[in-house]
């Protein structure tokens, strides 16, 4: 007894455990069992790489990926799009006046509009979006600088919002709602689209504001404190975002349901962009019931309330108008690299083909020991 | 246990006393040794309490810990912050959790342990009840009385104070302890010996002082002070050790000394050790350049922080928000803060959960080593045990191998086989018959039912079963019942006997021999008879005599009775004591007692012993019956049906199976064979030694004192008054060198000097083969000496001061002038498999050297008989006398490098041995080790076993492994790198000091080349794998940090960045690191030349961390830039964006993983597929968790909604076969164009069993044989190892490997890439026609042609006049350093057996035709044109390269400076010409050989050459090898063959 405790003390650690030798006694063989498992005999399937092995790998994979490629290719490049800069960074610009003269502080409102032609017609539906450059929207000061639980409603982060928030937490003494650097820099261009007829005349385009942003997002993520009704009483002893023009329960009035923390357009901007160079969906154009395009070729113009200023850090502006396909919007890029890794997998089966050709003898075990 | 041992050593600091002093203890009062720890142990690290802050303390000192915090802590900062706080320090919590769970499960089991055997229970001596209660083993104390009985074990130390064993003995086993199952005696201190009644502690008065509690259970010292002021030395045999058991003692009381903690087991008991592995080391190296990628990445992006900020100048943009004190921060500031910032993102770089696991896929290692069937041995039991875990990896990159002969390359079953009584040999054929027969029956070694019926075994048996064999009449089944089955049961029953297997106890007498035993014993009955003094009996008779007395009195046998092996058999003739006090003396030997009594003493003991008959047969007493028996025997012997055995007639039980115990497997050897010669030892006792003898029946002899062995005498010796010439006499056994240093000079009579010679020339033979040799001498003294000696022995004794050293000078004054005997020749049987082992690990590039401590000729024979030497290779034998004789002076010379190229086989001495560790020849030394095949050390010391190790290990930088299993290799094995203990005969000191404990040296072959293979690649790739998983995963961010204005955001979800390595990546390398086999079992056994990978660390090389980080960052941009494309202006938002690129880069990472999985079976698919859907598992759970939690990510149904999105699974399909694609690409072309050695392997076990069989028998074949030219550049330049270039060293590592290695077609080092420069040209794979990479043409390999030993003129040896060594220079001298004798033994010099010098003086080479003893290279004779030794100039010898000597002109060699070629061949250093440099190289002798295995007996007749018996002394010795003498038979024989 003495013995065996003093022994395993000895050995103290994991093992001793395993060697099981503990069981003071107990007359019991001390051979390790004989499992496939503990005498490392599991069934196994032990590939050998090698240029005939793999040859097979390449080659399939070459003739899956080549069509793959062909496909996402050609299905990028039916989608339509169309895209204006509205910066008005060059004098030329028809908005160069209000972006030279615009900043954060500006009162007024600047109007400009864009003409543009679109070659061809739009079919389905059309998506409508504004495109920021050289904007960091992942910048991590920036990202960080929200307070979910103040969008998700939550009455007390609204009247006490995160620290993450600083410096834009409170102004005037008053919890700002929506808080954060974020919120801060809505964007809050307003554009609008309009028809030109062959006789000349202007028809505003339809656009749909809602169903812009993720369904979960506006129903679960994003919440007004208090329900939708009568926001102005439930944010009250808030302040509005300093850059802000109007309250966050201004952002649409007409309709209760996109206002406030649920405003749409105010969820897409809060979902923070991956690249400094992004569009976010602004607008969608429906497709019409009829058989005429969505967008048929012909003249446009865009009418743009220029509020937001982007050239103290070279920014563009963009509208983009698109459709879309099953994969998403117009990006080339996805069929390309499939058909170029396709095509080198391929040019590498020929290369292993031949090395296998001109060296794989030995595979037939014959020589090994020579 | 560290802790503890801290404790403890802080504890004694405290104390400045030197002693401690115990007073009794009894209950009443106040505990005066209250101060001195109590029994209580406590082998936990923490309590309750302090668990936490003392683990977690422990856990800081691991680097990685401190760095992990620190950086959790740092995202405390608000400025520097990248994750949530608390978020961030889970992954070092989990960390340091899960270790201290680990921790806190082992402390518990401890602790459970701790209480169990705190509550055992003991009797305690308590004076209030004045009887002995049961108490608690933790509620003992010191001072307290301590009764004992039977079986029980110790709970402290405790000094013996009353044994109800007549003799005051208490036996205890202490198998606990140092694992040797034998007993040990214990005696009562001395002033309580004669205490008749029972001891009573209340009469205790003493008190006593003591040493300080250490840990040599080996010593204790320390003295009784009674109250009457007189004084009683304490010794070690009076100290009973706590964890001990009693055993035959039905009651003993003792007094506490040391309890709980500072008892002597508790000392001992250290924890497992903690070893760095070398991949671990290298691992670091590479964690550190891991750090450096980090900073450089970060100040990259900090740097490219402050550009961004600067560009905007005063302009803040929108996106810019300021500090969250509403600060602008500028430029700068803002780049220190994103610095600290992205060290904390960039954290993973450094992985966190590498160390984890490691620690766990080693510990799962240790789990499946321990569990391999291969390594458990049946016979004994037991398996491998890995004591230290963490070191696996180290047992597959090994490329030394230091071993110990003794019990690790043999069986350390010593077996009696031959002997030489009075310079007659007696060659005892019969038993070698008997020994070959046991041979042959293990060989075939099946599994056998045990049979039924009678499990008793004794010889009437086993002799019935050899006679059965010999006749060949037997069916399979009986025969094996008969020996190997039955000798394995025995081996079972007598488990706890030690050193008695049956091979052992049969002895077969030699008739000659036996014949002269009853002649002998039938005159000394006679001349009792007829009251003669014995003393008159022929001298021949009288040595055989006095011959068969030592064997069976020398020793410290332990008698028992087979049937209770633990009961000693008593067989008390006369109480007497040892001879302890001068008193004591004077009464038993005073002169009238030793004249008068004499006779009638003996005679009457005599009667005493006849007629307590008790435990022998009767049949064996009476002469008559004796001689029939022996005629009988006779004429067995002479009809050659069986081999006639001492009991040929059924003796009585009980006689025959009389068991003995002895300390060493020599011991019990010796007695065993005396006992066949009926000389046997019935009864030991401390004081008397009962001894049967065939005519004279029991004998009992007084055993004065016991002067036991130790290493540095080499032998022990016991006085005894012979009951028959009530002569003083000494006998000592020991190893032959001391005891013929010691040898009477020789002048005292031709007969004597005779003896001397006859003895020493079969000594030499037995040497050579290859047994172990003891010389067997006596003395007589007279009173008066014996008085004399005897005074100061007693003052030696009894010292409390340096009592060892007066000890050993009482011994040395005693052990001088002694009678020469006879010699012993005890063989030691190799263990199973070990020159198979030794030859499949020296294929796989395993430098084995052999440090023994046996005599040199003992050592190269068994050298040879485990093909450690081969009879191929040249054998160079160092063997000098002075320092400045092993090498001269002179520095490094170019041709040192041509030792390189031979197959040379280097063995040297001990005392050459010292000479060469010394500091200026070190390096010299380790050159010329180097370049040979095998190196053998004899004679060394345990010190010079560690300091060999360490000094390879330092200096040449390579893996050791030193396996041995005896406490002599204690400090070898705790040097190496790893250190492998063989848990067999000699106790368990080497296997608590080892690293692995294997059941059997065959064992080693398996572990390293399976299992340390699997392990070093397992771990290599996982630790690659790691670094490139964390190297590619961080990547990823960094990529990001330009499109972020490296604002240090990430992409990735805080949580994915942070428990990806944790939990989403971990599993499946875990189960690819535990489970993954590059190659299987059996080709890599059959194979061994895959071991070199690990050797070569080609696995794991440095450039392939390089690669592994660049392929990390080329898979990462893929994973990054497809996704960024692919999503480039959209209304993509950060985490829907970095989530699909998490999931690539985890797709790619297993993909990767799979790709270098060699081996797949269900737990990888399993653990794959198990790391995928917890992925996506836990991502839908967390994205759908918590709306408006997880800030700043905030994924709410990102997950579902990527699910939804095609482009995401075009990513996925996409990404990772883009980025895995060279990766797959290269190694599909590494697997075609230059496969590595461990490929092809793996493409071998592809094959159908059959073809492999027959491609690996091939391999085999050609294993042996080819040897492939080894380019010059890489043999060894410099003999200074320590030369700056390390890797030209490793290349004349490989070069060396390289003639063993490579069957295979293919470069081992198949260049993978660029720092690699050795890409064959693919032409060269190309079956090459066999026998194409022998440079020498077939047939060469045979031992030398003729005509190498040709001219020399035949019996070269003799005509060489003694003493001419004179024409040398009498400058020789100085150099010598005077004094150089002193450490020899006085009287070295004069006594050396003159027939030795006859044959052969020192410097007998001159007259030899210079040059036909180099060590030429086997096949270096070819291109030479036979006969070409007379021609050659002197100085031309140095072994060159093959090939290289044909285009050499034979006199090209005189333009080399003199003394360049430090090995100098003997014979070398006689040549006048040479003169000058003969004087720093003179002792230098190296012998070559061509040595053929089986090696005449002759050829050791003149091993060690003597001094001359002048005050030539200073003169350089000449030990050379005995080849020379031999040449001609070996050479008659080398013809034979050719």
């Amino acid at each position: 007894m003495m013995a065996s405790s003093y022994n395993a003390k000895e050995e103290d650690g994991h093992h001793s455990g395993a060697s099981n030798n503990g069981g003071a006694g107990v007359v019991k063989s001390k051979k390790p069992d004989n499992t496939a498992f503990k005498q490392q005999r599991l069934p196994a399937w032990q590939p050998i790489l090698t240029a005939g092995t793999v040859l097979p790998a390449f080659f399939v994979i070459g003739l899956i990926f080549i069509p793959i490629g062909i496909g996402l290719y050609v299905t990028s490049n039916n989608i339509k799009e169309y895209e204006i800069d509205y910066t008005g960074a060059d004098i030329n610009d028809a908005c160069y006046n209000c972006a030279k003269n615009f900043s954060w502080n500006s009162t007024t409102p600047c109007l400009c509009s864009v003409p543009f032609t679109l070659e061809q017609p739009f079919e389905s539906n059309v998506f409508m979006y504004y495109g920021l450059s050289n904007f960091y929207q992942n910048h991590r000061r920036y990202v960080k600088s929200r307070d979910d639980s103040q969008l998700n409603g939550d009455r007390s982060a609204l009247k006490n919002p995160s620290k993450e928030c600083e410096p834009y937490r409170t102004s005037e003494g008053k919890p700002i709602a929506p808080c954060g650097a974020i919120a801060n820099s809505l964007f809050n261009d307003t554009l609008e689209l309009y028809h030109i007829d062959s006789n000349g005349t202007r028809n505003a385009i339809p656009l749909v504001k809602k169903g812009i942003a993720w369904w979960t997002d506006k129903h679960v993520k994003f919440r007004n404190p208090g329900g939708n009704s009568n926001l102005t009483v439930a944010f009250q002893d808030t302040s509005k975002p300093v850059n802000w023009r109007k309250p966050v329960f201004d952002l649409d009035p007409s309709d209760p349901e996109n206002n406030g923390f649920i405003n749409e357009d105010f969820i897409v901007w809060m979902r923070t962009a991956a690249l400094p160079t992004f569009r976010k969906l602004y607008r969608i154009i429906q497709k019409k019931p009829s058989t005429t395009p969505t967008l048929p070729s012909g003249k446009y113009v865009l009418e743009i309330t220029y509020n937001y200023p982007v050239r103290s850090f070279d920014g563009r502006k963009r509208m983009i108008l698109s459709t879309i396909s099953w994969m998403g919007g117009k990006n080339p890029f996805l069929g390309i690299a499939y058909i170029t890794v396709g095509s080198i997998c391929f040019f590498l089966g020929v290369v292993l083909l031949i090395i296998h050709h001109k060296y794989d003898t030995r595979n037939n075990s014959a020589d090994i020991p020579s | 246990m560290r802790i503890t041992e801290r404790r403890q050593r802080g504890r004694s600091k405290k104390k400045p006393k030197e002693t401690r002093t115990v007073r009794v203890h009894t209950g009443h009062e106040h505990n005066p040794n209250r101060h001195y720890a109590n029994n209580r142990i406590k082998t936990t690290k923490y309590t309750v309490l302090s668990f936490l802050p003392k683990n977690l303390f422990e856990q800081f000192h691991r680097f990685a810990n401190v760095y992990f915090v620190f950086i959790a802590l740092l995202n405390f900062v608000p400025v520097v912050n990248a994750f949530q706080p608390e978020l961030a320090l889970a992954p070092v919590v989990f960390i340091l959790s899960v270790t201290a769970i680990k921790d806190l499960w082992e402390d518990y089991r401890r602790h459970r342990s701790d209480t169990e055997i705190n509550h055992m229970d003991c009797l305690v001596y308590s004076r209030a009840e004045r009887r002995y209660v049961e108490r608690f083993w933790k509620e003992v104390q010191v001072g307290d009385f301590i009764r004992l009985r039977c079986n029980e074990i110790l709970p402290a130390d405790v000094l013996l104070l009353s044994s109800s064993d007549p003799d005051r003995l208490c036996h205890l086993e202490t198998a606990t302890l140092d694992g040797e199952t034998n007993l040990k005696q214990r005696q009562v201190v001395r002033s309580f010996f004669d205490l008749d009644c029972e001891f009573d502690p209340l009469k205790f008065n003493g008190i006593i002082e003591c040493e300080k509690p250490n840990n040599d259970l080996n010593r204790f010292r320390g003295y009784i002070l009674h109250r009457s002021g007189s004084r009683d030395a304490l010794y070690k045999d009076n100290l009973l050790l706590r964890g001990c058991t009693v055993r035959n003692t039905e009651e003993a009381v003792g007094i506490v000394i040391y309890a709980g903690h500072e008892t002597k087991a508790m000392l001992n008991n250290n924890g497992p050790r903690y070893k760095r592995s070398k991949l671990e080391r290298q691992m670091n190296v590479h964690v550190f350049w891991c750090v450096v990628i980090l900073l450089l990445m970060c100040l990259f992006a900090a740097i490219g922080h402050g550009l961004w900020v600067f560009q905007y100048g005063d302009k803040r943009p929108v996106f810019d928000v300021l500090s969250p004190e509403g600060a602008e921060l500028s430029p700068v500031v803002a780049a220190v803060y994103l610095f600290l910032t992205l060290i904390i993102v960039f954290q993973v770089l450094i992985p966190i959960s590498l160390f984890v696991s490691i620690e766990i896929v080693k510990v799962c290692q240790v789990f499946f080593i321990h569990q391999d069937q291969d390594l458990y041995d049946e016979d004994s039991d037991s398996r491998l045990q890995c004591r230290a875990l963490n070191i696996t990896e180290d047992l597959g990159q090994t490329q030394y191998v230091f071993s110990d002969k003794t019990g690790t390359l043999t069986e350390n079953k010593m077996v009696f086989r031959r002997c030489t009584v009075a310079g007659v040999e007696y060659s005892h054929d019969a038993n070698a018959r008997r020994l070959a027969l046991y041979q042959e029956v293990d060989s075939e070694e099946e599994e056998v039912p045990p049979p039924g019926g009678s499990l008793r075994r004794d010889s009437s048996s086993s002799q019935q079963s050899s006679r059965v064999v010999l006749r060949s009449l037997s069916t399979k089944t009986h025969r094996r019942t008969g020996s190997r089955a039955d000798a394995k049961r025995a081996s079972i029953l007598s488990k706890h006997t030690a050193f008695s297997s049956p091979m052992e106890k049969d002895v077969t007498p030699d008739p000659q021999l036996l014949d002269k035993v009853n002649e002998c014993g039938g005159q000394m009955d006679f001349m009792r008879f007829h009251g003669q003094p014995v003393s008159q009996l022929p001298s021949d008779l009288a040595d055989i005599m006095d011959f068969f007395m030592a064997l069976t009195v020398c020793n410290t046998v332990v008698v028992s009775s087979p049937n209770q092996p633990r009961q000693k058999v008593r067989m008390r003739l006369e109480s007497k004591s040892p001879v302890k006090t001068i008193e004591d003396f004077i009464k038993r030997f005073t002169p009238s007692r030793l004249t008068s009594g004499s006779s009638s003493s003996s005679s009457s003991s005599l009667a005493t012993s006849r007629s307590s008959n008790r435990g022998c047969s009767g049949l064996l007493s009476s002469p008559s019956a004796e001689s029939t028996l022996a005629k009988l025997q006779e004429e067995q012997a002479a009809l050659g049906s069986a081999p006639p055995r001492y009991d040929g007639t059924p003796r009585s039980p009980e006689d025959g199976e009389l068991r003995y115990e002895a300390e060493s497997p020599d011991e019990a050897a010796l007695v065993y064979a005396a006992r066949a010669y009926k000389c046997s030892l019935v009864g030991r006792l401390p004081d008397q030694v009962t001894v049967e003898l065939p005519h004279l029946g029991k004998l009992s002899f007084e055993l004065l004192h016991t002067l036991g062995f130790d290493s540095t005498r080499k032998r022990m010796s016991v006085v005894v008054r012979h009951p028959l010439t009530d002569q003083i006499t000494v006998y000592t056994k020991g190893a032959d060198s001391v005891i013929m240093d010691l040898i009477k000079p020789p002048d005292t009579g031709r007969r004597q000097k005779k003896l001397v010679l006859r003895t020493q020339n079969y000594l030499n033979l037995y040497a050579a083969d290859g047994l172990r040799t003891l010389c067997i001498a006596k003395k007589v003294l007279s009173k008066e000496q014996y008085a004399c000696w005897l005074q100061r022995h007693l003052e030696a004794e009894t010292a409390i001061q340096g009592r060892e050293e007066l000890l050993f000078d009482s011994a040395l004054r005693l052990e001088t002038n002694l009678q020469l005997l006879g010699a012993t020749g005890i063989e030691d049987r190799l263990q199973d498999g070990v020159p198979e082992t030794i030859a499949s690990l020296r294929q796989a590039g395993l430098q084995i050297w052999v440090l023994t401590g046996d005599k040199q000729e003992t050592a190269v024979n068994v050298a040879y008989a485990c093909k450690l030497l081969d009879p191929e290779e040249e054998i160079l034998t160092l063997n000098a006398d002075s320092h400045v004789s092993v090498y001269p002076p002179s520095s490094s010379s170019p041709h040192s490098a041509a030792f390189t190229v031979h197959r040379l086989g280097l063995v040297i001495d001990g005392r050459t041995l010292a000479y060469a560790l010394d500091q200026s020849l070190e390096d010299r030394f380790l050159a010329v080790a180097r370049s040979c095949r095998s190196v053998l050390c004899c004679r060394s010391t345990p010190l010079q076993k560690s300091t060999v190790v360490k000094l390879v290990r330092n200096k040449l930088k390579v893996m050791t492994l030193a396996i041995g299993d005896g406490a002599n290799d204690v400090s070898m094995i705790q040097v190496a790198d790893v250190g492998v203990g063989i848990s067999g005969q000699e106790g368990m000191q080497a296997v608590m000091a080892s690293d692995f404990a294997l059941p059997r040296f065959r064992y080693l072959q398996k572990l390293l080349l399976v299992h340390g293979h699997w392990s070093y690649s397992r771990l290599a790739n996982m630790i690659l794998f790691f670094f490139y998983k964390n190297a590619m995963f961080v990547a990823l961010v960094f990529w990001y940090q330009f499109y972020c204005g490296f604002s240090g955001s990430a992409m990735i979800d805080q949580w994915y960045l942070i428990f990806f390595n944790l939990m989403f990546s971990a599993f499946p390398q875990l189960v690819t690191g535990t489970l993954d086999k590059d190659v299987s079992a059996e080709t890599l056994q059959q194979l061994p030349q895959l071991y070199m990978s690990g050797q070569n660390s080609e696995e794991y090389k440095p450039y392939m961390f390089w690669m592994n980080m660049i392929d990390a960052f080329y898979q990462s941009l893929v994973c990054f830039f497809i996704p960024y494309f692919a999503y480039a202006d959209s209304d993509v938002d950060v985490f829907t964006w970095g989530t699909p690129i998490t999931t690539l880069a985890l797709l790619t990472i297993l993909v990767h993983l799979g790709i270098e999985t060699r081996t797949w079976t269900w737990m990888n698919c399993l653990s794959i597929s198990f790391s995928v859907s917890l992925f996506f598992t836990v991502s839908l759970c967390y994205n759908a968790s918590c709306p408006s939690c997880f800030s700043p990510s905030n994924p709410y149904w990102s997950m579902q909604r990527l699910l939804q999105d095609p482009l995401f699974y075009l990513l996925c399909v996409l990404t990772p076969v883009a980025a895995l694609l060279p990766r797959y690409f290269y190694r599909a072309c590494q697997g075609t164009l230059f496969p590595s050695p461990v490929q092809v392997g793996r493409q071998l076990d592809k094959l159908p069993s059959e073809t492999r069989r027959n491609i690996l028998n091939l391999g085999g074949v050609e294993a042996g044989s080819a040897v492939r030219p080894v380019p010059h550049f890489l043999s060894l330049g410099t003999p200074s190892p320590e030369g700056p270039d390390e890797n030209h060293q490793r290349a004349g590592l490989h070069a060396v490997d390289a003639t063993e290695k490579d069957t295979l077609p293919y470069t081992k080092d198949a260049a993978k890439l660029p720092p690699e420069p050795r890409p064959r040209p693919p032409g060269d794979a190309e079956p090459r026609p066999p026998g194409d990479d022998e440079p020498r043409p077939p047939g060469d390999d045979e031992p030398r042609p003729p005509g190498d030993d040709e001219p020399r003129p035949p019996g070269d040896d003799e005509p060489r006049p003694p003493g001419d060594d004179e024409p040398r220079p009498p400058g020789d001298d100085e150099p010598r350093p005077p004094g150089d004798d002193e450490p020899r033994p006085p009287g070295d010099d004069e006594p050396r057996p003159p027939g030795d010098d006859e044959p052969r003086p020192p410097g007998d080479d001159e007259p030899r035709p210079p040059g036909d003893d180099e060590p030429w290279p086997p096949g270096d004779d070819e291109p030479r044109p036979p006969g070409d030794d007379e021609p050659r100039p002197p100085g031309d010898d140095e072994p060159r390269p093959p090939g290289d000597d044909e285009p050499r002109p034979p006199g090209d060699d005189e333009p080399r400076p003199p003394g360049d070629d430090e090995p100098r061949p003997p014979g070398d250093d006689e040549r006048p010409h040479e003169t000058s440099e003969a004087l720093k190289t003179s002792a230098m002798s190296a012998s070559s050989r061509a040595a053929s295995s089986p090696r005449p007996p002759s050829q050791a007749a003149s091993v060690q050459l003597p001094l001359p018996p002048d005050g030539d002394a200073q003169r350089v010795r000449y030990c050379r090898n005995s080849d020379h003498a031999v040449r001609p038979a070996a050479r008659t024989q080398t013809d034979a063959v050719l």
